[in-house]
């Protein structure tokens, strides 16, 4: 591999930045002339507006522009939309309400955008805000899924009937239904997936910039997928046509699938700049974030699982509620149905399964995808309904897992996904061995003695990732293909760019991308430049979610890097008078095998350029690009394992252990891959334990709006993660690897609430599992 | 408005601002020290913390000019003459940062930390000393791994504890 190649632990290219204090995030932007924007938001849940008064806002000390909904739809700037089609299983298209990036006759929830002021400062834009007079009328609100299918709930959207978005099922209901009434045990569980706030550090900011002279648009945004955003913005919203508009993604603070949407305030800024002559900033502050970013999960779900006599799964049937907020976010149709209920078949065999999903509007912020999207949902309510089935059936829940493993591959599911590589018994057996699972019942007795309360608890998740396949997502509604773009561009000195359609914000493609091009050319990391985020640099991408740089960015690569390689060693065949086929690339060498023929690759390099002594007809230059369409998606798999005490005066969880084993396939960079699984754990232990988005039913107010109400897992209430790795390549594309963004968040949720109620022995515990809800649940 | 001075990594700096300008602003508005971040609006997250007068503060937490007269370090005054300071090096060397939103206030508040307690840290210090600095990111593992090889480093031991 080398010392930078593939599989080298390299530390990161673009550390240093980050560690001086150098980095450039949006609001760190500074453009001549810049003003500051502040957004007027509803403090109603649900109320329709009956006037909007700016002139005393207008007024106010430094206001350059109070601008509302009525001008942004007089200068033709279109709704919001969500990119992916889902049909109702009676064959109607999902209801698609409007989404306004400036409410004119209605808001639907706290934090929905009215009017936009822009001002000298931004203090002075924040002041004028509070001055505009908006006449609102207040209707009644809902805010929890369930109660908004109800009759007489307060209809949200008109075109919505009841609130109901669709009615989507997958599977076979009557085999499932057969499997239960034929079973010898059926499991029952009901499962809340508790909503959460992504909550990037870096809150979301943009800054609009119109050029009148060239009639172009530049756009600086928080952006996973700054192309995305700029084709959407183009083609849907009526910004600006796509070569008139530029969208730079710098650097970005973290995103967990908040930053993939293409936001009202990125079009209103575009749009305010053209309007008042200037660049517009807006930053949004906390509490902005926590009522205006996408949100994640918020699942009511029913489960039943049959089992045979052998204890050998038979069917599976679910049935669930998603919330999906008060507007449909950009994928958001697509979380809770195929992202979601097509890994429930999970790492078993299930002969029969059927989920059936109604989307409903409440008055709450948007729900879209947030680290797992969809698949932690499927694996916490398959890993608590395994572990529960267990506990009822009196056998050891890693030995009914083991039981039910799939173990030939390819394996078709019943719901839609081919698994195309595996091996969950080794991750299993590793996981139990890293975590002295033998050991657990001389610690749990050894905590009595303490008088703490241990519980053990495991997860064995798979998920899909390399999103995705752009034919087949086509074929399910997607609006967009889900290839990935890449360009290598060798210098005539040998070193190399490469532009990748791929963004990082946080993941380490500076490093692990420039790793494949040191692996392949064994030239030295510090000569290869990774290039991303700027719609002027990179011509087309698809942007960075779903686990996908790697399987799918990464491929795009590889192809490119096999055009190159080719074409260079034509050059030197050539050069050297050999044949194209006896050229290998070694060391930063190309040479005539076996031979002490040799160039050197920044030799060949130049000769590309001076094109002074080129084979005939060929084309001057050293520059390839390609396009990686993935055949399949990739599943990455393992198993996690938690160990708890409980402290049964408080209800009190300390996480004493937390052990993973996930199956990745091949790896790039293991100290960058361990850093995406801690990351992922520490989310997924913080849904488990303490992140819970509470909405008052009643008046729609989100309750956990600040940090000091909404509780983000610190240092000191997370373990140290023991982790590590097996490996099954994956054959579906030609670095072998699966992705490992999400595993964390999406194995972990389980684990601890298994093993919690494993030490209080009570199954009845909801996330997040608070001290209260902990001890209510072992006093009553 | 208010006329201040102060002392920012080693450099006499002036300006008149707003009375509630909060330090935080001064230094990323005025002196374009953008090292410094906004995370949160109630003093809970830490990727503002600074050091005043040779210790942590969250620079969210205090009126620009409540520091005039003071001397700031932030996060750009910390490796001088471009040889990184142990921690940010450690920060590097054991992946202690992906994003680098909270990166600058956690090398600022480990460089207090480490300080206060000479070396002598151990794991369950540092995360309980880490209470006001969120990170989304990395889990805290590679943090507090960080953060005792630069305590290990910075006194001395030969051998980092963490693993």
């Amino acid at each position: 591999m080398g010392i930078e190649g593939i599989g080298a632990r390299v530390a990161r290219k673009e550390d240093k930045r980050f560690i001086t204090g150098k980095g450039r995030y949006t609001d760190d932007m500074v453009v001549a002339g810049m003003k500051h924007a502040a957004f007027v938001r509803s403090p109603h849940a649900h109320a329709a507006i009956k006037g909007i008064n700016t002139d005393a806002a207008a007024k106010m000390p430094g206001v350059i522009a109070v601008l509302t909904g009525d001008e942004l739809a007089a200068d033709g700037i279109g709704s919001l939309i969500c990119g992916w089609m889902i049909h109702s299983k009676d064959g109607s298209p999902m209801n698609m309400g409007d989404w306004r990036p400036l409410a004119q006759t209605k808001v639907r929830y706290v934090g929905d955008a009215v009017a936009i002021v822009v001002a000298e400062t931004k203090n002075q834009a924040r002041d004028a805000a509070e001055a505009v007079e908006v006449d609102y009328e207040q209707l009644p609100a809902v805010t929890e899924a369930v109660a908004a299918l109800k009759d007489g709930a307060p209809q949200i959207h008109d075109n919505a009937p009841g609130n109901l978005i669709y009615d989507w099922e997958i599977g076979d209901g009557a085999a499932a239904d057969e499997a239960i009434s034929n079973a010898a045990h059926v499991t029952r569980v009901e499962i809340l997936n508790n909503r959460l706030v992504p909550n990037a550090m870096e809150p979301r900011a943009t800054l609009g910039q119109y050029d009148e002279a060239e009639d172009h648009y530049t756009c600086w945004t928080t952006s996973q997928n700054p192309h995305v955003a700029r084709l959407v913005m183009s083609a849907f919203y009526s910004v600006a046509p796509e070569n008139k508009l530029r969208v730079i993604a710098p650097d970005v603070g973290g995103g967990f699938g908040s930053k993939i949407y293409i936001y009202p305030e990125e079009i209103v800024c575009l749009w305010a700049s053209k309007k008042t002559g200037v660049p517009v900033k807006w930053v949004a502050d906390r509490t902005e974030s926590f009522l205006t970013d996408a949100h994640g999960r918020d699942h009511v779900t029913t489960v039943e699982m049959a089992f045979d006599a052998d204890n050998r799964m038979t069917g599976l049937k679910v049935d669930t509620i998603a919330n999906l907020g008060a507007y449909m976010s950009l994928f958001s149709s697509a979380v809770p149905t195929y992202l979601y209920a097509t890994l429930l078949s999970g790492q078993y065999t299930i002969p029969a399964i059927h989920c059936n999903v109604r989307t409903v509007y409440t008055n709450t912020a948007p729900v879209d995808a947030y680290r797992g999207a969809g698949r932690p949902e499927a694996t916490y309510l398959l890993e608590r309904t395994v572990e529960t089935a267990a506990r009822e059936l009196g056998v050891s829940p890693a030995e009914l897992r083991r039981k039910n493993f799939i173990r030939e591959f390819p394996y078709q599911t019943p719901v839609i996904m081919n698994y195309d590589a595996g091996d969950y018994e080794a991750s299993l057996n590793a996981a139990m061995k890293t975590a002295d699972y033998a050991g657990f019942p001389a610690r749990k007795a050894e905590a009595e003695k303490r008088g703490k309360k241990r519980g053990i608890g495991m997860s064995c998740y798979i998920e899909a990732c390399g999103i995705a396949p752009s034919q087949a997502v086509g074929s399910l509604g997607a609006g967009v293909g889900l290839w990935e773009s890449a360009e290598v561009r060798v210098n005539a000195v040998g070193t190399v760019e490469v532009l990748t359609g791929s963004h990082s914000h946080g993941q380490g493609h500076e490093t692990t991308f420039a790793q494949l091009v040191a692996d392949r050319f064994g030239v030295p990391l510090d000569s290869v430049s990774i290039v991303h985020g700027d719609t002027d640099k990179v011509q087309m991408g698809m942007g960075t979610y779903g686990s996908r740089s790697g399987a799918v960015g990464m491929s795009a690569i590889v192809k490119a890097l096999d055009k190159v390689e080719k074409k260079a060693k034509m050059i030197a065949a050539h050069l050297l008078e050999a044949d194209e086929t006896d050229i290998v690339i070694e060391n930063g060498q190309v040479k005539v095998a076996g031979t002490d023929k040799a160039l050197g690759w920044h030799e060949v390099a130049l000769n590309a350029y001076t094109a002074h002594n080129l084979p005939a007809g060929m084309e001057p230059g050293l520059k390839e690009g390609a396009f990686y369409d993935p055949s399949n998606f990739t599943f990455p798999a393992g198993c996690y394992i938690c160990e708890v005490e409980v402290d049964p005066d408080t209800g009190k969880t300390e996480i004493v252990q937390f052990v993973a084993a996930d199956d990745f396939g091949n790896i790039i960079n293991p100290m960058i891959v361990e850093g995406q699984v801690h990351g992922g754990i520490g989310q997924g232990i913080g849904q488990a334990l303490l992140e819970g988005t509470s909405y008052d039913p009643e008046t729609g107010q989100l309750l956990t709006a600040s940090y000091m109400d909404y509780t983000m897992p610190r240092a000191d209430d997370v373990p140290s993660y023991k982790v590590s790795h097996t490996v099954t390549p994956c054959p579906s594309n030609p670095l072998g690897i699966k992705g490992c963004g999400e595993a964390g968040a999406i194995g972990s949720p389980p684990a601890v609430i298994n093993a919690i109620t494993d030490a209080i022995g009570n199954n009845n515990l909801t996330m997040p599992a608070t001290p209260q809800k902990v001890w209510k649940a072992m006093h009553g | 408005m208010a006329k201040i001075e102060m002392t920012v990594n080693g450099r006499s700096v002036s300006g008149d601002v707003e009375d509630r300008t909060l330090l935080v602003h001064f230094l990323r508005e005025n002196l374009n020290l953008t090292g410094t971040h906004v995370g949160c609006d109630t003093s809970q997250c830490g990727a503002c913390v600074v050091h005043v007068d040779g210790k942590a503060v969250k620079s969210c937490t205090m009126l620009a000019a409540q520091a005039s007269g003071s001397t700031v370090m932030t996060i750009e005054g910390l490796s001088a003459g471009g040889e990184l300071h142990p921690v940010q090096a450690a920060f590097k060397e054991h992946h202690g940062l992906q994003c680098g939103f909270c990166t600058p206030g956690m090398i600022m508040a480990a460089t207090d930390m480490i300080n206060r307690y000479g070396g002598k840290l151990d794991e369950a210090t540092v995360r309980a000393e880490l209470d006001g600095n969120i990170c989304r990111c990395t889990g805290y593992h590679n943090i507090v791994k960080a953060i005792l090889a630069a305590a290990a480093e910075m006194s001395g031991s030969a051998k980092v504890a963490a693993e």
